[in-house]
């Protein structure tokens, strides 16, 4: 139990989940900063993408495709398609309730998990399955430290593509009217900026770096309907990082993967998953703004 | 949202049922529920009588949801909590129900009034966050704490007795649990003539205002947690002697969700949406197995589809209700009415 190996081990596998957890985040975030909905779907969402790449992945090995032109092929396929899901999303269920109270959008993003989770299990069954993993199931050794390969370079992507996302988000010109529309929507829109593309956008983004963290974390975690519900535990980086930075997300998936796996290496497994909700109940609590966020004048 | 509440005169604004016709059906409804059983099958009673559970359960959510405006997403396992209490105190203390339900209530209100903590410091989304953290939480414990609770495999537990008579067949258990959801949904209804409830929908529509008048909201927001939590051990209490076997699994998210749904359906903030809802969320799985059955020999593992599809229907009745009838299906009821009672002039 309290081999140092083992547990530098266990620290390294949940610094690395936390890579994911980290790209999951980042699409509540984007959401949130955007539209001022909390995403509670997000994790259903993840779990369409990684469906949708099973979908694709598998059609292409039927008909006995080489594996670079599996990836090549259905990766962008399942981006796209998770991109239109996002589309859909905010142009029928978000839209028409712009500028509501927030209880019938956290009421819809809740209808969504029940319908992305029952659309799930009527398609592709509600058992387990295993889509192509993007990397190699190997361990390296680096001296006695075990390092799974395939967790090591879903990291470095999940990273990867989170830098990305957030340096477009500081720089590029569409990055610039998010923050505007998420400081002050009214005046972003006399600005000139199209609100609702922003809304739009900031949907697919989600979407998309859902949908890459859903086919990272399937061939670790199996593919199943109640996927989404592993997503949720995500809500707990969101709460940590302060719900509106992007900063924020990052430092607190790493903290929130060390956490679970110190927890599930000291207390057993099962605790993994109790322990996100565990933290949020405690932020919530004592600092409900969590590490960055924006202090905002709403408490009662 | 109900904007108005519109009353010409001090006495219908007091008064219990509204006006005659509202008593009229009252009076229909009891002598309606008392005749059922004589009339009906055994699987109707037992039907109406989850109904009435789910009622209990949800006429607390609306309390918390509906009226105060405190959107919980940990129902399910409250009513959970409210359910393995009354197991516990029946196998471990070999206590009577008599004792076993108030017990099972007073324990559940105090856990949600324990997570409704966080509510003093925060309001809104974060509320919403922590009761769905409490609910993973709550459940975790039901499944692990093995000893007392069973673990996954649950807990089984002796029917009610009364006066040395079991409450085993269904209408036995039908003529015990309706009385009291009856009870409970009046019991709401009076509690929003009073100065509490009144609060809790001042606290809804508008907390700083509330605040400003003299509502102190921390006090009514834990009260109002209080309240759901109380309704929930109640129902999780009944749902447990109904069932007489319970499981960690059945009080999951998707128990909290369908809650919510039939809240939604119902329509949040009037009387008579639990009623609605409930009877709605219980219906759609009888109708989808009807319609399986009917499907079954064109294609034989239809039946694996029921399940899925309920919960697929269960979201979009949430989505769809929320976008374009938001008051759910008490206020069609209510403009139905409206249209009869002025009928030859009705707009």
């Amino acid at each position: 139990m309290f081999d140092p190996i083992f547990l530098i081990e266990n620290s390294i596998t949940g610094l690395f989940s936390g890579g994911i957890y980290a790209l999951i985040g980042l699409g509540v975030v984007f959401i949130f900063r955007a539209t001022k909905v909390f995403n509670f779907a997000h994790g259903a969402v993840i779990m369409i993408g990684a469906y949708f790449y099973l979908t694709f992945s598998e059609i292409l090995i039927s008909f006995g495709s080489p594996n670079w032109l599996v990836f090549l092929i259905s990766l962008p396929a399942t981006f796209v398609s998770s991109a239109l899901l996002g589309m859909i999303i905010e142009k029928f269920l978000m839209r028409p309730m712009m500028g509501q109270h927030p209880f019938p959008l956290i009421m819809i993003t809740i209808g969504l998990i029940s319908v992305l989770e029952g659309l799930s299990a009527m398609i592709w069954t509600p058992a387990a399955q295993y889509p192509k993993p993007l990397f190699p199931l190997d361990i390296d050794f680096i001296g006695s430290l075990a390092i799974n390969r395939q967790m090591l370079f879903s990291f470095i992507v999940a990273i990867i593509i989170f830098l990305i996302i957030s340096i477009i988000f500081v720089r590029s010109k569409s990055g610039v009217a998010i923050r505007a529309t998420a400081t002050d929507q009214s005046t972003a829109a006399l600005m000139g900026i199209n609100v609702s593309g922003v809304f739009s956008i900031s949907w697919i983004i989600a979407c998309v770096t859902g949908s890459l963290a859903g086919i990272l974390l399937s061939p670790i975690n199996s593919l199943t309907p109640s996927l989404g519900i592993v997503g949720l535990s995500v809500i707990s980086v969101v709460i940590l990082g302060g719900l509106d930075s992007i900063i924020g997300v990052l430092i607190a998936a790493f903290i929130i993967g060390w956490v679970e796996s110190m927890a599930s290496h000291f207390l057993g497994g099962q605790y993994k998953e109790i322990v996100p909700y565990v933290i949020v109940l405690l932020i919530i609590i004592f600092k409900p703004h969590g590490l960055m966020g924006t202090h905002q004048i709403d408490r009662l | 949202m109900i904007i108005g509440n519109y009353k010409s005169n001090y006495n219908s604004d007091e008064s219990f049922f509204g006006d005659w016709p509202n008593k009229l059906a009252f009076i229909f409804l009891c002598v309606f529920l008392v005749i059922i059983p004589f009339i009906s099958s055994g699987y109707i009673i037992f039907l109406f009588t989850q109904v009435a559970v789910f009622i209990i359960a949800i006429v607390g959510l609306n309390i918390l949801t509906g009226y105060t405006g405190l959107v919980s997403l940990g129902h399910g396992a409250l009513v959970g909590v409210g359910a393995y209490s009354t197991a516990i105190l029946q196998n471990q203390f070999n206590l009577d129900f008599y004792l076993n339900v108030p017990l099972s209530i007073l324990i559940t209100g105090l856990i949600g009034v324990f997570f409704g903590l966080p509510s003093l410091r925060i309001r809104g989304l974060y509320l919403t966050i922590s009761t769905l953290a409490a609910s993973f939480i709550i459940i975790f414990i039901l499944r692990n704490w093995d000893s007392l609770t069973g673990g996954d495999s649950g807990l089984i537990l002796e029917p009610i007795e009364i006066f040395g008579m079991k409450l085993i067949s269904d209408n036995d258990k039908y003529y015990f649990i309706i009385p009291i959801a009856i009870i409970s949904i009046l019991f709401a209804q009076n509690l929003f003539r009073t100065r509490i409830g009144r609060a809790f929908i001042a606290i809804r529509d508008a907390d700083l205002s509330a605040e400003i008048i003299g509502v102190n909201i921390v006090k009514f927001k834990l009260m109002a947690f209080a309240l759901g939590a109380a309704y929930a051990g109640l129902a999780g209490s009944l749902w447990a002697y109904n069932f007489l076997a319970i499981l960690p699994s059945q009080f999951e998210l998707h128990l909290s969700i369908l809650f919510l749904a039939a809240l939604v359906v119902g329509g949040s903030a009037q009387t008579l949406g639990p009623i609605f809802g409930a009877f709605f969320v219980v219906i759609i799985p009888e109708l989808l197995k009807w319609v399986m059955g009917f499907l079954t020999p064109l294609n034989p593992t239809i039946m694996e589809y029921t399940a899925p599809a309920n919960s697929f229907i269960y979201g979009i009745l949430i989505i769809g209700f929320m976008i374009f009838e938001p008051m759910g299906i008490a206020s069609i009821w209510a403009r139905f009415w409206n249209y009869v009672g002025r009928w030859p002039f009705s707009p």
